[in-house]
């Protein structure tokens, strides 16, 4: 007679379970950072009130730690130089695009990097800006910019970005 | 507003009819075939699994590729060991003829599979096949199958499936399909597309074109349709899909960003998160009457929300207490208490169908684990440890538990990988490009 068993006594009593501790072996093989941060590097060359000069000359993004969501000072420096250009220039709308790093889960990053370009336009609010010229999204860890398996590009990846989108002067 | 119409499965009516037939088969002494799925340290039960028969050629080349799907499935299982068909000592040529069981018994097969595959005269495909205890000699199932030729396949699963559950005791999972998100080009530019396959990688085909970022496709367990995360338009939403239709659909207007979708046991209600601020809370929405109910209220992402089968509860996570963890609430948003109180940060909670266990991500130690706990938060074990795995979705069984497994490096990405609920039996689900965010169909109907 064929039958199943299918109560959870075990047909093994002696055998305790095993769980399988697949240690993945990582090929720690990081490929260095290949960003495109603008920061820091002041340009002179860009026309004043392009996209370009704001994010060469004022700095487009600011960084935060891991699992953090409130504004570092360099950030708010950043931030408030932000708030000085658009004032200078108050046609240009924003958008202001949340990240995270990797290393987190995709719903839960989601919402990391909502509440990070929530805090950076709640910031720029401060400063004066008005919320009408400030649309968010959030895009989780599906936008990096450094590609590596360390820090040195998780710290980019961790980042809200102010992109110039409406009335540029030419 | 669309209606919701319950009518939409067009898929091919396979009828299976169980034939009782009497098989003079001598008498043996009392054997049984055991397999005790709960437990983690099974040998796998050999089995022998002949060729169907056919009289026309094209008969016999139905007949091969239906057993090599079988064959293929419940290896895979990793319950069964397939037997070397070389190995095979009796030529089987008649349907109707009981086995020599003695040429079974002495390759250790405990069960043989033997089939017959029919084209009938209206072209369908009748596909018939016995289960054979070795042991006891005596047939311990028979089935016969009815099909369109180019659903073969389905059949073959079925048929995979009727053996599991005689075997097991358990229904089988292999009619089923996966829905995921497909990914191609570099890691700073992925191109995202939900593509739906067969549960072992046939049958694939795309579901959106990927011209918008798409993620977290999950199935109605109740109708060919699947929700998802879209960021089409540049504003992320949640959406409905009619995967059969193609059909989109556009989960209600809120004033912030949706996200995380699940349906409800009774394929009625979508359960998401909604971004408020800074906060994500929990929302409910009935798809017939468009309402929508506030679930959660804290100032925390709360995300990734999965109904108990009995739809009475629902598990989530959230970062009200610090850092990521796993809650239980009613299904009206009271008595909401975590369960998770391990080391580490918990995540994507996924409540298995059975109802018995909880399976989510936990990082720790720089980790990304897949493990399971009770629903009360006890019994908490490991299924897969590793650098980076992510996001379970069980079999339809609740056996099998399937995620994606992120590979290092700059050109390196996500696959989907399987394993079972005892943590054995990992294995790789090809898949032609990078792979995540798998969706586990319930069998299919």
């Amino acid at each position: 007679m064929m039958r199943a068993i299918l109560r959870s006594k075990s047909r093994f009593p002696g055998l305790s379970q095993i769980l399988a501790a697949v240690l993945m072996l990582g090929l720690a093989a990081c490929a260095g950072t290949t960003t495109r941060t603008a920061q820091g590097t002041a340009h002179s060359n860009a026309k004043p009130g392009t996209k370009e000069d704001f994010s060469v000359n004022v700095g487009d993004r600011i960084f935060f730690p891991t699992d953090v969501t409130s504004l570092t000072d360099t950030g708010k420096d950043t931030l408030r130089r932000q708030a000085v250009w658009l004032k200078t220039y108050p046609n240009v709308k924003i958008v202001v695009e949340g990240h995270a790093d990797e290393r987190g889960t995709r719903e839960y990053n989601i919402g990391l990097s909502a509440r990070r370009s929530a805090n950076a336009k709640a910031f720029l609010v401060s400063q004066g800006i008005s919320t009408a010229r400030i649309k968010t999204i959030s895009y989780g860890k599906e936008r990096p910019v450094a590609v590596c398996d360390d820090e040195t590009c998780w710290s980019q990846n961790r980042r809200s970005v102010t992109l110039v989108t409406g009335a540029v002067s030419s | 507003m669309l209606m919701r119409s319950r009518q939409g499965r067009h898929l091919i009516t396979i009828f299976a009819t169980v034939m009782l037939l009497v098989v003079s088969v001598p008498r043996a002494a009392f054997a049984a075939i055991e397999i005790d799925i709960t437990q983690g340290n099974i040998e796998p039960l050999p089995v022998a699994i002949y060729d169907f028969i056919g009289k026309t050629d094209k008969e016999q080349e139905f007949g091969r590729n239906v057993t090599q799907v079988i064959v293929a499935d419940l290896e895979r299982s990793g319950l069964f060991r397939p037997l070397e068909k070389a190995s095979f000592i009796e030529k089987i040529t008649r349907f109707n003829q009981a086995p020599r069981f003695g040429d079974w018994r002495i390759l250790n097969a405990q069960a043989l599979i033997t089939g017959q595959v029919t084209v009938q005269k209206d072209g369908r495909l009748k596909a018939e096949f016995r289960l054979w205890d070795v042991l006891a000699q005596k047939q311990v199932a028979g089935v016969q199958f009815f099909s369109d030729p180019e659903n073969w396949r389905r059949v073959a699963h079925q048929i995979s499936d009727t053996v599991y559950e005689r075997l097991t005791g358990e229904k089988g999972y292999f009619d089923s399909r996966v829905v995921f998100v497909e990914e191609t080009g570099p890691k700073d530019k992925r191109v995202k597309r939900l593509v739906i396959m067969d549960q072992d990688g046939f049958n694939i085909r795309n579901l959106t074109p990927g011209d918008s970022l798409v993620l977290t496709p999950r199935f109605n367990p109740k109708a060919p349709e699947i929700t998802y995360m879209s960021y089409a338009g540049g504003e992320p939403r949640v959406y409905l899909l009619n995967i059969e239709t193609r059909q989109r659909e556009l989960v209600g207007q809120f004033p912030g960003m949706t996200f995380a979708p699940r349906f409800s046991p009774d394929g009625q209600k979508i359960i998401m998160s909604l971004q408020n601020g800074v906060n994500a809370n929990l929302y409910a929405m009935d798809l017939r009457s468009r309402t929508t109910t506030r679930l959660t209220n804290t100032a925390a992402i709360d995300t990734a929300p999965s109904f108990s089968p009995d739809g009475q509860k629902i598990t989530f996570e959230s970062d009200r207490g610090g850092s990521q963890q796993i809650y239980v609430m009613n299904v009206d948003g009271s008595d909401q208490r975590r369960i998770s109180f391990g080391k580490g940060r918990y995540s994507t909670p996924v409540w298995s169908p059975r109802g018995d266990w909880i399976a989510f991500t936990k990082l720790a130690q720089g980790r990304f684990v897949i493990g399971v706990m009770r629903t009360d938060g006890s019994g908490e074990r490991v299924l897969s440890d590793g650098y980076h795995n992510e996001g379970p979705t069980w079999s339809p069984n609740g056996r099998v538990v399937m995620f994606f497994r992120e590979q290092r490096g700059e050109n390196g990405g996500p696959a989907l990988w399987s394993v079972d609920l005892t943590g054995r039996n990992e294995r790789k689900v090809d898949t032609p490009n990078f792979a995540s965010d798998p969706a586990w169909s319930p069998l299919n109907k």
